[in-house]
C-alpha cells in the first residue's frame, strides 16, 4: 500500500508528460489527479490506521559503493504518516483545482498543450515530495529533496515566456542550492563519523557525536552541533527561513495552485521535517537548536513586518508563510518537535485554502493581484468570501482561551496549533526573545490577514471598473478544494491536540514510543523551576532513533508548557485582537490612515515595502561581484586565453606544421633518405652525449 | 634432434613448401586462371595454420640451438599476422580480379611474405632476423609494384625497394658491431654481453642502428617517409596487406629483440622507443590534416598508431608489451574494416580514394556510412569503442613505466589526430551535395566492414578475451 502511495503520482506524471500525445489532455488531467486522489485515501487508511509503531519496507536497492549501502527503502512512522497525508490530500485538491484554474491561461494560446505539462510537473512534484519525507535514509531523502527543488524550479518558471518567471525560477534554485551545500556537508560529516547514511544507524550514534568534536573549517566542533547545524541550513533554505528565503515571495510568480502546494503546504515545510526527524540528533545539539529558536523567531517577526505592507496578494500570503515556518522552527528549535508537527499539519490546511482562495479571487479578477484594485468582492465572490473567512480565522488564531472541553480546546486550527508553539516559547526561551517575537508575530499576522480580507472583500471596489463588472466566482471544480481545506481548517487542530500537543505520556504513544516515570531529581528540578506545573510523570524511554521523534528526559518543555501563567496563554488572543481591530480601524472606519502613516513613517514604510532591502543588499554582495568575476572568466579567460589560444592553436600552429610535413613529403628519394640518415645521426649523437641512461 | 627442430618449424615448412609447388604448379597450368583458386586456398591455409598454431602451441621451446623460438608470443604474433594476411587476401580478390591485377604470384608472394613474418616474430638469432626480415620485404618490394604498367606503382616499389635496402644495411651494420661487442649472434649470448652499468659505446651504436632498421620496417619517424608513397601508389589492396601484417611482424621483431637481446639495458632503448613514438604521434596526427586522399591519410594515420604501440613497447615492462599486443591486434582490426571500406569506394567503375567523394555518404548508403563512422571513431580513440581500449591500454603502460610525459604527449596527439577521422565523419554525414560514389555493392567487403565494426562496438566487453593471450605472450617475452 505504501509503495503504491509513493509510486502512484510518479506514474501519473509519467502518462501525462510523455503520453498527453496519445491519451489526450483531458484524459492526462484527469490520470493524474485520480492517481493522486488513490494515494490520497490510501495515505488516510495508512494513517488513521498506523499504530505509531516504526516499519521498514525496503523496495529496491540503490547506491552501493564501499561502506556505502543505500537502498530505496520507507520508513514508515509517525511522521511519514502525518506527511503522507499532509501531502496528498493538498496535492490531491490542487490536482482537482487546476483543472478549473488551468483551463484558460493567456500565457499560453488555446492549441498549445500546455497542461499535461503542469500536471505532470505537479505529480513529479508529489512523487519526490513523497520520497524525500518516507525515506529511510540521507540520500534517498537528499534525491526527493533535490527533485522537490527541481519541480518548483520547474513550476515556478511554468510561464516560461515571462522574464519575470524565469529569474524567479532560477532565484529559487541557486538559493537553494545555497542551503543544500550545507545539508550535503552534514550528510557527508554525518557519513565520515557513522559511516552509515541510514537513519537508524545515525540516530543510534547521536549520543556519541555529542561527545565527539570534529575538526571543521580550522576549528574543533562539537560533532552533534556542527552536523546539525550543516543539516539545518539546509532546512533554511528549502523552508525560507531568514538569509535564504529571498526566493520564497518571488515564487509567486507560479501559477496560483502551485503556491499553494509547493510553496505553503508541503515543500517549503520540508524543512521542518527534517528538523523533526533529525530529532534524535538535535536532541544532542543544544547550541544548534538554540540557534533554531532565534532564527526561527526572527524570521517569524521578519516576515510578518513586511507582509504589513504589501499590495501584492499572493506575496502577502507568501511572507505569512514564511512567518508561520518560523513559528515551526521555534517549536523544534525549544524541543517541541510534535507541535512543530502539529502546525505543520494544520498550516498545511489553512495556508493551502488561503492560496487557493486567493486563486479563485485572482481567477475572478482577470489576473489582476494588486490588492489595492479590488474592494468589495464579498457579493461578486460568495464562496471565495466565505473559504477565505475562515482560513483568515483559522490563521490568525480566533477561539475561546482558557476554556476547555475535557482537555480539548475550542477554536480553529491555527488557533490551538500556534497557542501550543506560544506556550512551548514561553517555556523553551524562558519568556525571551523568542516568546515575544512570536507574540509580535501574532500580532502582524492578524493584521496583514484582515487587511487582506478588507481591502479585497470590503468597502468600494477599486481599480479597473470593466474588470470589477466582470468579476464572477469560480466555477465548482475550484470551489471544492476550498470547501474540504474548510473542513480541515476548522477542525484539524481539535481532533489531534492530544495526539501532538497534550500530556506527555500521550504523544509519547502517538510518535511510536514508549514512556517510564522520570528520576526523582528530575522531577524535583521540574518541580522547582515551576511551582505551577504538576508533577511530571512521564518521559521517553526509548533510546534516540527508536520512536518517530525523540525527546531527552530532560526534555520537559512539553510537560510544563501547559502551565504557563494565564497571561501567556492569552497573550497571542490578545495580540489577534488587536491585530483585528487596527485592520479594522485602518481600512473600515478610517481608511485614509494608512496613507497618511506612510507618508509620517516614510523610511520605516519603504524599509518594509522593499522587504527589509534583502533583495538589494544580496545584489550588492554577491550578485553583482559572483557575476562581474563571470563576465571576466567568459570574456577574458575564456573567450581570450581558452578560446584565442585553442584557435591560434588549431588554426595557427597545426596546420603550419602540416604544411611543413607536407613540404617534406617531396616524393624524391634522395630526401627520404636523407632523412632517415639525419634521423639516425640525431639518434646516435644523442646516445653518445647522454651516455644512454646514464 | 633434428626431428624436433623440424616439427617446431613446421608451420613455415608447410607454407613454404606449398609456396614453392603452388608456383611451380601454376606455372605449367593455368597461369593467372589459377589465381582465384590459389587465394583461396593460400587464405584457407592461412586460417588453418593460425587455428593449428593457436590451438597447439605450449609453453616455450627453442629450435636450432636457440636461432628460431617458438614461445607464446611468438604464437600471438603468428595467428595474428596469418589471419590478417588471410581477410585481406580474401578482401583483394574481387577488386584484384575486376582489374586485371590477379595474377598468380599474388597470393604466392603473399604467403612467402608471410612465412618471413612468422621467421622475424620466431627469431631468436641475428641471422634468422635477418632472413625472415629479407624474405618478408624482398617480397612486399615484388607485390608494391605489381601494378607494372602504372607509373605509381612501380614508383612505389623502387622507392620501397631503394630505402628498404638502406634500412637494411643500418640494420646490419648495427648487427654487426653487435656481433662484434658480443661475439655471438644469438639473442641468449647477447643479453649476457649486454648487461651492467657500463656498456662499450659500440654496443650501444649498434643498438640504435638496429633500433633504426625496425624503426623503418614499422615506419616510424623520422624512418617513415617511404609511407605516404608506398601506401599511395600501390593498389589498394597491396596497401590494406601493408597496413596490416607487416605492421604486427615488424612491431613483434622489434620487441622480440628490444627484450631478448637487449633485455639488460632497457634504460638505454628506453629513450630512443620513446623518441620514436613522440615523433610518430604528432607527425602522423599533423600530417594526415593536409590528406586528401584516404590511402595516404590511412598511411599517416599508421604512422599515427606505430606511435601509440611503441608507446607500450616504451614502457620497457611486461605489461607495455601486453599493451602493445593488444594494441597491434586492436588496429589490425580497424584497418582490415576501414580497408574493405576503402576497397569498397568506387565510381564508374573506377576506384575513387578522395575524401571529397564521401560527402553526404549517409544519405545515400546508411549502414557503410554508420559502419565506417564507428571504425573512425575507434581510430580516433573515443569511449567506449574498443579504439579506446587499445589507447587506453598503451597510455597505462607508459604511466605505469614512469613515462607520464609520453602518456601526456600521446594524448594531445590523440586529440590533434581526432580531427582528420571526424572530418571523415563530417564529410559523410554533413558535407556538400555532390556527386557521390556509386557501385561498391560487394558483399564481400560489406560483411568485412560491419564485422570490423561490430567487433569494436561488442568488443568493449571484454576485448574478446584476447588480454590473457597478450598477457601470457607479454610474460614470456620479458622473462
Amino acid at each position: 500500500m505504501e509503495t503504491v502511495i509513493l509510486f502512484a503520482p510518479l506514474v501519473g506524471a509519467i502518462i501525462a508528460g510523455f503520453g498527453h500525445r496519445i491519451i489526450g489532455d483531458k484524459a492526462a488531467q484527469v490520470v493524474t489527479t485520480a492517481m493522486l486522489f488513490l494515494a490520497m485515501a490510501l495515505s488516510w487508511i495508512v494513517f488513521l490506521g498506523h499504530d505509531g509503531q516504526m516499519q521498514q519496507i525496503e523496495i529496491l536497492r540503490f547506491i552501493q559503493s564501499g561502506d556505502l549501502n543505500t537502498s530505496w527503502g520507507i520508513r514508515l512512522d509517525r511522521l511519514t504518516t502525518i506527511m503522507l497525508v499532509v501531502i496528498t490530500s493538498v496535492s490531491a485538491l490542487v490536482h482537482f483545482y487546476s483543472i478549473g484554474y488551468m483551463a484558460h491561461d493567456e500565457n499560453f494560446s488555446e492549441e498549445e498543450s500546455y497542461r499535461p505539462r503542469f500536471f505532470a510537473y505537479l505529480s513529479f512534484f508529489t512523487f519526490a515530495m513523497l520520497t524525500l519525507v518516507t525515506s529511510d535514509n540521507l540520500v534517498q531523502m537528499f534525491f526527493g529533496w533535490e527533485g522537490v527543488g527541481v519541480a518548483s524550479y520547474l513550476l515556478i518558471g511554468f510561464y516560461f515566456r515571462k522574464d519575470s518567471a524565469n529569474a524567479a525560477s532560477i532565484k529559487a534554485f541557486v538559493v537553494n542550492r545555497v542551503g543544500d551545500f550545507g545539508f550535503a556537508l552534514g550528510i557527508f560529516g554525518l557519513f565520515m563519523m557513522t559511516g552509515s547514511i541510514q537513519f537508524n544507524d545515525i540516530f543510534a550514534a547521536a549520543p556519541e557525536l555529542a561527545e565527539t568534536t570534529l575538526t571543521f573549517l580550522w576549528r574543533d566542533w562539537n560533532a552533534a552541533n556542527l552536523l546539525a547545524f550543516l543539516l539545518f541550513v539546509g532546512a533554511m533554505g528549502k523552508s525560507a527561513q531568514l538569509f535564504l528565503h529571498t526566493w520564497l515571495p518571488d515564487a509567486m510568480e507560479g501559477p496560483t495552485p502551485v503556491s499553494a502546494l509547493i510553496h505553503a503546504a508541503t515543500m517549503v515545510t520540508a524543512g521542518v521535517f527534517l528538523v523533526a526527524r533529525m530529532s534524535p540528533l538535535m536532541e544532542f545539539a543544544p547550541d544548534t537548536m538554540a540557534f533554531v529558536t532565534f532564527l526561527g523567531a526572527t524570521t517569524a517577526f521578519v516576515a510578518a513586518s513586511i507582509g504589513l505592507v504589501q499590495n501584492d496578494i499572493k506575496r502577502v500570503i507568501a511572507y505569512s508563510t514564511m512567518s508561520q515556518l518560523g513559528y515551526m522552527f521555534v517549536a523544534a528549535g525549544v524541543g517541541v518537535y510534535s507541535v512543530a508537527m502539529f502546525h505543520l499539519f494544520t498550516h498545511a490546511f489553512f495556508k493551502a485554502m488561503l492560496f487557493l482562495g486567493a486563486g479563485s479571487v485572482i481567477h475572478g479578477m482577470h489576473h489582476e493581484q494588486d490588492m489595492r484594485n479590488y474592494g468589495g468582492l464579498r457579493k461578486k465572490l460568495p464562496m471565495t468570501f466565505w473559504a477565505m473567512m475562515i482560513g483568515t480565522l483559522a490563521i490568525t488564531g480566533v477561539g475561546i482561551p482558557l476554556w476547555t472541553i475535557s482537555g480539548m480546546p475550542i477554536g480553529f486550527a491555527g488557533f490551538v496549533s500556534k497557542d501550543a508553539i506560544i506556550e512551548s516559547a514561553y517555556v523553551g526561551t524562558m519568556g525571551g526573545y523568542g516568546f515575544w517575537m512570536l507574540v509580535i508575530a501574532a500580532l502582524f499576522t492578524s493584521f496583514y490577514s484582515w487587511r487582506l480580507m478588507f481591502l479585497t472583500f470590503y468597502g468600494e471596489a477599486r481599480g479597473d471598473k470593466h474588470t470589477h463588472d466582470h468579476a464572477h466566482e469560480s466555477p465548482m471544480i475550484m470551489l471544492v478544494p476550498l470547501g474540504v481545506l474548510a473542513i480541515g481548517s476548522i477542525t484539524a487542530g481539535m481532533i489531534w491536540y492530544g495526539s501532538f500537543f497534550g500530556k506527555q505520556n500521550e504523544v509519547i504513544k502517538y510518535f511510536g514510543g514508549h514512556y517510564t516515570a522520570p528520576a526523582e531529581e528530575l522531577a524535583k528540578e521540574v518541580a522547582a523551576n515551576n511551582p505551577k506545573a504538576s508533577k511530571l510523570k512521564y518521559v521517553m524511554e526509548d533510546a534516540p532513533g527508536e520512536a518517530a521523534i525523540y525527546i531527552k528526559p530532560e526534555n520537559t518543555v512539553l510537560h510544563e508548557a501547559h502551565y504557563v501563567p494565564t497571561w501567556v496563554k492569552l497573550s497571542p488572543f490578545v495580540a489577534m485582537v488587536i491585530g483585528f481591530l487596527t485592520a479594522l480601524w485602518f481600512y473600515i472606519w478610517n481608511p485614509s490612515i494608512p496613507g497618511r502613516l506612510a507618508a509620517n513613517q516614510r523610511p520605516l514604510y519603504l524599509f518594509l515595502l522593499n522587504k527589509w532591502y534583502f533583495d538589494e543588499i544580496y545584489d550588492f554582495l554577491f550578485v553583482k561581484p559572483a557575476s562581474m568575476i563571470g563576465r571576466f572568466l567568459w570574456k577574458r579567460g575564456d573567450g581570450s586565453t581558452i578560446d584565442g589560444m585553442l584557435n591560434g592553436l588549431a588554426m595557427g600552429i597545426i596546420p603550419f606544421f602540416t604544411r611543413l610535413a607536407g613540404k617534406a613529403q617531396s616524393g624524391y628519394l634522395f630526401t627520404y633518405a636523407f632523412a632517415m640518415v639525419i634521423g639516425i645521426v640525431a639518434l646516435i649523437t644523442w646516445m653518445t652525449l647522454a651516455g644512454g641512461a646514464r | 634432434m633434428l626431428q624436433a627442430d623440424l616439427t617446431i618449424i613446421l608451420p613455415e615448412i608447410i607454407l613454404s613448401i606449398y609456396a614453392m609447388l603452388a608456383l611451380v604448379a601454376a606455372v605449367y597450368t593455368g597461369k593467372d586462371k589459377a589465381a582465384p583458386m590459389l587465394v583461396w586456398i593460400t587464405s584457407a591455409l592461412f586460417v588453418v595454420l593460425a587455428v593449428w598454431i593457436g590451438m597447439n602451441g605450449e609453453g616455450s621451446t627453442e629450435a636450432f640451438g636457440g636461432m628460431f623460438i617458438e614461445d607464446a608470443f611468438s604464437r600471438f604474433g603468428k595467428v595474428t599476422i596469418l589471419l590478417s594476411a588471410a581477410a585481406v587476401l580474401v578482401m583483394s580478390q574481387d577488386y584484384m580480379h575486376r582489374r586485371g591485377l590477379l595474377r598468380f604470384e599474388y597470393p604466392l608472394l603473399v604467403a612467402l611474405a608471410v612465412v618471413g613474418m612468422m621467421v622475424m616474430v620466431s627469431s631468436g638469432d641475428l641471422m634468422t632476423l635477418y632472413m625472415g626480415l629479407e624474405l618478408q620485404s624482398l617480397s612486399l618490394y615484388v607485390i608494391a609494384s605489381l601494378r607494372r604498367e602504372s607509373a605509381k606503382s612501380t614508383e612505389a616499389g623502387l622507392k620501397y625497394f631503394v630505402l628498404g635496402a638502406l634500412s637494411s644495411g643500418l640494420l646490419l651494420y648495427g648487427a654487426s658491431l653487435v656481433y662484434g661487442f658480443s661475439g655471438t649472434t644469438l639473442f641468449a649470448g647477447i643479453i649476457e654481453a649486454a648487461q651492467g652499468d657500463y656498456l662499450p659505446l659500440g654496443m650501444l651504436f649498434g643498438l640504435v642502428f638496429m633500433a633504426s632498421g625496425f624503426a623503418f620496417k614499422v615506419s616510424a619517424v623520422p624512418f617513415h617517409m617511404w609511407t605516404p608513397d608506398v601506401y599511395e601508389g600501390a593498389p589498394t589492396p597491396i596497401t590494406a596487406f601493408f597496413a596490416t601484417a607487416p605492421k604486427v611482424a615488424a612491431m613483434g621483431l622489434f620487441a622480440r629483440v628490444m627484450h631478448d637481446a637487449f633485455g639488460g639495458m632497457v634504460g638505454d632503448w628506453q629513450q630512443i622507443v620513446a623518441l620514436l613514438a613522440v615523433l610518430s604521434m604528432f607527425l602522423g596526427a599533423i600530417a594526415a590534416i593536409g590528406q586528401r586522399d584516404i590511402k595516404r591519410l590511412m598511411a599517416y594515420s599508421s604512422i599515427a598508431h606505430m606511435g601509440y604501440a611503441l608507446m607500450g613497447l616504451a614502457a620497457g615492462t611486461a605489461f607495455g608489451v601486453q599493451a602493445m599486443l593488444v594494441y597491434m591486434a586492436i588496429y589490425v582490426t580497424m584497418n582490415i574494416g576501414t580497408f574493405a571500406f576503402i576497397l569498397s569506394m568506387e565510381k564508374d567503375g573506377q576506384p575513387v580514394t578522395s575524401i571529397d567523394s564521401l560527402n553526404l555518404l549517409a544519405r545515400a548508403e546508411p549502414g557503410k556510412a554508420l559502419a565506417m563512422l564507428v571504425l573512425l571513431f575507434s581510430l580516433a580513440g573515443v569511449p567506449p569503442l574498443v579504439g579506446f581500449f587499445g589507447k587506453f591500454y598503451v597510455l597505462r603502460a607508459a604511466y605505469d613505466a614512469g613515462l607520464v610525459w609520453l602518456a601526456v604527449a600521446g594524448v594531445v596527439a590523440s586529440v590533434i589526430g581526432a580531427f582528420y577521422y571526424l572530418r571523415i565523419v563530417y564529410f559523410m554525414y554533413f558535407g556538400e551535395e555532390s556527386e557521390g560514389l556509386d557501385g561498391g555493392k560487394s558483399a564481400m567487403l560489406s560483411g568485412f566492414l560491419m564485422a570490423s565494426a561490430a567487433i569494436m562496438l561488442i568488443g568493449i566487453v571484454n576485448l574478446f578475451g584476447i588480454e590473457t593471450p597478450a598477457a601470457m605472450a607479454a610474460a614470456q617475452l620479458v622473462n
